[in-house]
Formats: structure tokens, sequence, C-alpha cells
């Protein structure tokens, strides 16, 4: 077993060998523009371009040219939601989305919400699930987008989205999915789910950094977005600039991989996942689950330590790369306000810890880490003057503290 | 966060954890934070009453790296001193020696805060016992 480990795969993934593969041809002698029509160069490029475009549909059941590249999902969602919100303008200017969306959504809509878009920010229990009568509750007339995560970066909870779909398709709303963390690991089909727009990530898949997409339907309906980059009108206009073919060829392989790869993969990180936790919680009290496990990515745990502070805990752990929803790991000093709207107290948002499992994690692994997640949260109680007065029987929640 | 050699020194071999009896009247208990903001300490000081020495001090801390380590350098440096020293230990003084990145400041002043509050329990007991005479 080599250190440190690695189980931070909600935060970005290592490239798979795979992929690096089917990458360094178009990274060396094949660096032609795929735009380039009048050369073998530029023909090569366009080759390359169009398998990964067909790769990446396949993984979602669309068709290619329903595919357009971004730099990324952050890129995707803008996109998605101004987009939107520009080409929609005359039939509402009302979008609805959830208040666990990652910010890449949240900034957009708060940027829309300046230029006169009204947005509904739907609650989660504390499942991390959206209900759904509350959201047909919040469509209008005027309702143009409803946007929902496929599943959440933190708490991996996976939202009804064959159930939004059917909503949405129902009223004639837009539906985007942010399927960052979803997609690959669970299986999503565009027409099935009826889901007209999808942010998708190269990076959260194996593949490389720098490249993303976005789906946007081409029948029933026809969705149009106005685009957010201007330029050579690559992408159907929608997001002009030079293909990143290295990127587009590895981001296809990474999709097909999952693709052939997610039944058993599926099964190995639920069971590893599962290991984990019982590890952890058969030999720690007040330790405390976030969020769904039955409607959860296979892959992701995260859980509170009562009286020990998330990012301590990290410290002690030196060897592994977990991440945490306490406010100590955040530029902001506030904790996770994912954790936060699922009605975790504060207390508890400070002392997550979140582990992220991946296609090469090992058992031994696990094993190692839930040792050390045991060991750590040991000491540090001992530590913890909370843990100290609530086994004296004070509650500390009713204490009187004074704030800073 | 990437902390210094002493944090993370501080945080791996703490000084001083424990607990004294707070009714004693010759210990002086401070606890300050709140567990909603992330950082909570209970620092406590026994102080010789015939020469006004802090003879020991004692900590437990909840909170990041460097809260336990700014805590565990108040512990050592109260430690034999005077209650007016003590009360001249300054944030800035632990930031300095701990090397505290800027977002990590607000545990200085905690740990200042956590001295001065186990100073104020400790004077409160000697005051309220004279009365009583």
């Amino acid at each position: 077993m080599r250190l440190p480990i690695y189980m931070d795969n909600h935060a970005t993934t290592p490239l798979d060998p795979r992929v690096l593969e089917a990458m360094m041809p178009y990274l060396t002698d094949k660096f032609g523009n795929a735009a380039s029509r009048n050369h073998s160069f530029g023909w090569e490029a366009e080759e390359a371009a169009e398998k990964g475009r067909k790769q990446i549909a396949d993984l979602i059941g669309a068709t290619p040219k329903e595919i357009v590249f971004t730099s990324g999902a952050t890129e995707s969602d803008n996109i998605a939601l101004k987009g939107a919100a520009e080409m929609y303008a005359e039939k509402g200017n009302h979008i609805i989305t959830t208040t666990i969306e990652h910010k890449a959504i949240l900034d957009s809509a708060s940027w829309l919400e300046q230029r006169n878009i009204e947005v509904t920010y739907l609650p989660v229990g504390p499942d991390g699930l959206i209900n759904l009568e509350q959201l047909e509750r919040a469509m209008t007339d005027r309702t143009i987008l409803v946007s929902v995560m496929a599943a959440n970066n933190e708490i991996g909870t996976v939202q009804p989205i064959r159930e939004i779909g059917a909503l949405t398709r129902k009223r004639g709303i837009l539906f985007h999915t942010d399927a960052v963390q979803a997609a690959g690991k669970i299986r999503l089909d565009v027409d099935e789910m009826q889901i007209d727009i999808m942010s998708l990530s190269g990076h959260k898949i194996y593949g490389p950094k720098g490249i993303g997409a976005l789906y946007v339907r081409r029948r029933n309906p026809r969705v149009r977005l106005t685009p957010v980059v201007h330029g050579g009108g690559h992408e159907r206009g929608m997001r002009s600039g030079t293909l990143n073919v290295p990127g587009i060829v590895g981001f296809g392989k990474a999709c097909e991989i999952c693709a052939g790869e997610m039944e058993s993969e599926n099964a190995r990180l639920r069971a590893l996942r599962d290991r984990l936790k019982n590890r952890i919680m058969g030999q720690l009290d007040e330790v405390y689950v976030n969020g769904s496990m039955e409607h959860r990515l296979p892959n992701n745990l995260n859980i509170s330590f009562a009286y020990v502070e998330g990012e301590s805990l990290m410290m002690g752990m030196k060897d592994i790369a977990v991440s945490s929803g306490s406010a100590c790991t955040s530029a902001s000093l506030e904790p996770s306000y994912v954790l936060k709207a699922l009605g975790v107290g504060e207390e508890l948002a400070h002392s997550s810890i979140r582990f992220g499992l991946g296609r090469f994690n090992t058992e031994e692994e696990v094993d190692y880490v839930a040792a050390q997640v045991v060991e750590n949260v040991k000491r540090l109680r001992e530590l913890s003057p909370l843990y100290e007065m609530a086994k004296e029987g004070v509650d500390v929640k009713s204490m009187n503290w004074s704030h800073k | 966060m990437a902390y210094s050699e002493k944090v993370i020194d501080h945080y791996q071999n703490p000084r001083n954890v424990g607990s004294m009896d707070k009714t004693a009247k010759d210990v002086g208990t401070g606890i300050v934070g709140a567990p909603e903001c992330g950082d909570v300490m209970k620092l406590q000081i026994q102080v010789d009453e015939k020469t006004g020495i802090v003879k020991d001090a004692k900590f437990k801390t909840f909170g990041c790296g460097s809260a336990i380590a700014s805590s565990s350098l108040a512990t050592e440096w109260l430690r034999g001193r005077s209650i007016d020293e003590a009360l001249s230990i300054k944030n800035t003084d632990i930031v300095q020696e701990l090397a505290l990145p800027p977002v990590k400041i607000h545990c200085s002043v905690l740990a200042e805060d956590a001295i001065k509050a186990a100073i104020a329990d400790y004077q409160k007991k000697q005051n309220n016992g004279n009365g009583s005479k």
C-alpha cells in the first residue's frame, strides 16, 4: 500500500492510464486544429473529436450532435442558466433550483437575480432530497427552467431525476441537471429521464481537467441557448473556441470506460464504502451520516464526528486525502452550506468529513483509513472540552456560549 | 492549510492537556468560543495563593489545528508567570510564535480571551472568598 491515500474523488480523480494512452498521440504528433478543413492534420483532429463526442453521448443516451464541448462543468452550468434565461426571456423570467447546488449554479442564479430573473431555491429534507410536490407548486407560467443536480458533490445524494423530468416536460419547462458527480457512476439516460440540458465534466470520471460538456437537446423540444463565449461559431455557435482535442479524446475514453465498467465498479465501490462506514461506526459513538444512505452515490460517505472539528481531524490523518465541511477549510469561514441546508447543526457541520472513494482505492486502503479515523477521533475527543461536558451530562447545546 | 512546524508540533504533542477541579478556590476556568463557530477553548489556571504565581495550567480545545496549538502554547506560557504577567500575553505574541496565517488569527484571539477569562474567574473567586471572611 502506498501513502498518501487519495480518498477525495468528488474533488477530482486521477487520470486513468488507459485515458492517458488514448490522449498521447493528440498531445504529440496529432496536434491539428479540428476546424482546419483543408489538410490531414485537421481531418484527423476532427475525426478524433467526433469519436469522443460519440463516446460521451453514448454514456447518457444522447446523440453526438447534442454534445457541446466546454472548458468544464462550471462553464457548462453558466451557459445552461444564463443561456436559457437570455434565450427564453420572452417566455418567462423564473428559474427553479435548489439550495444545495454547486456554486457554479448558485452564483449564476444570483447573477441572474440581479438582472430581473426570479429564482426559487427549493429546500431539501434531512435526507438531502427535494420534495416533488414543492417543486410542482413552485412552477408557474413564467418558469423557463428547472435546474436540479443529479447527485450532490458533498453528500452524494441522488435526486429523483426521472420524476423531475416528467414534471417539467408535462409543464413545457426545460430541465437542466448538473450531472458532474452522477455521470459515469449511475445510469443516466436523457430520453428516459426527459432531461433537456446536462452539465458534464471530464476530470471527475478519470479523464483530464479542462474539458467538460453540455448536453443540449435537439428534438422534442429543440433547446436553444444564447452563447456566453462568442467567436468563431464552433459547437453550433453555442460555444466558440478551438476544440481541446486531447481533452475530448480523453473525456470520451473516460466515458467509454465508465459505461463498460459501471455495474461491476458500482458493486465494488459500494462494498468498500459500506466497509468503511461499518468499521468507523462500529468503533465510535456519536457519529452521524449526513444525507440519505438509500438515495446516494455508491462511492460517497459523509460523516459528522461529534465534538471533533473536521480540519483538526484531517490534520491528524496526514497520509489521507479527504475533505471537510468545516469552516476552517473554506475561505469564507462558514461551514458547509449543503450540510446547513440539510438541517445539520453548525457544530456538526464543522465536524464533518467527506470520503470520496474511487476506482483506484483498495480494501487495504479502506481498512487503513478506518483505523486512522477511529484513532484520531478518539485522541481529539480526549482533547475536546465538549466531549468532556457531554460525558459529564452537560447539554452542550443549551449552554450560553460567548459568541465571537 | 500549510501550517508551521510549531503548530504541527503542538497539535501532535499538545502540552498540558487536562482538567482541574473548577470548583477549587485556587483554580480559574475560562471557556470561550462556541461549538457552532467551530472553536471552543477551555483553559484553566491554578494559582499559588501566597505568591500569585500560576503553578499549573491545563487546556482542552475543540477546534482546528491552530486553535489547539494556540491554547497549548498559552498553557506553556502561563506556567510560572504572575497574574499581571499572564494578563500581558497578547494574541499577536501567539501569532508570531506559531507563524499563524491571517485566516487563523482568530484562534490566537480566542486563546487570549481564554487566558483573560480564566484569570477573571480566579480573581472573582478570590474576591468572593475575601468578602465572606
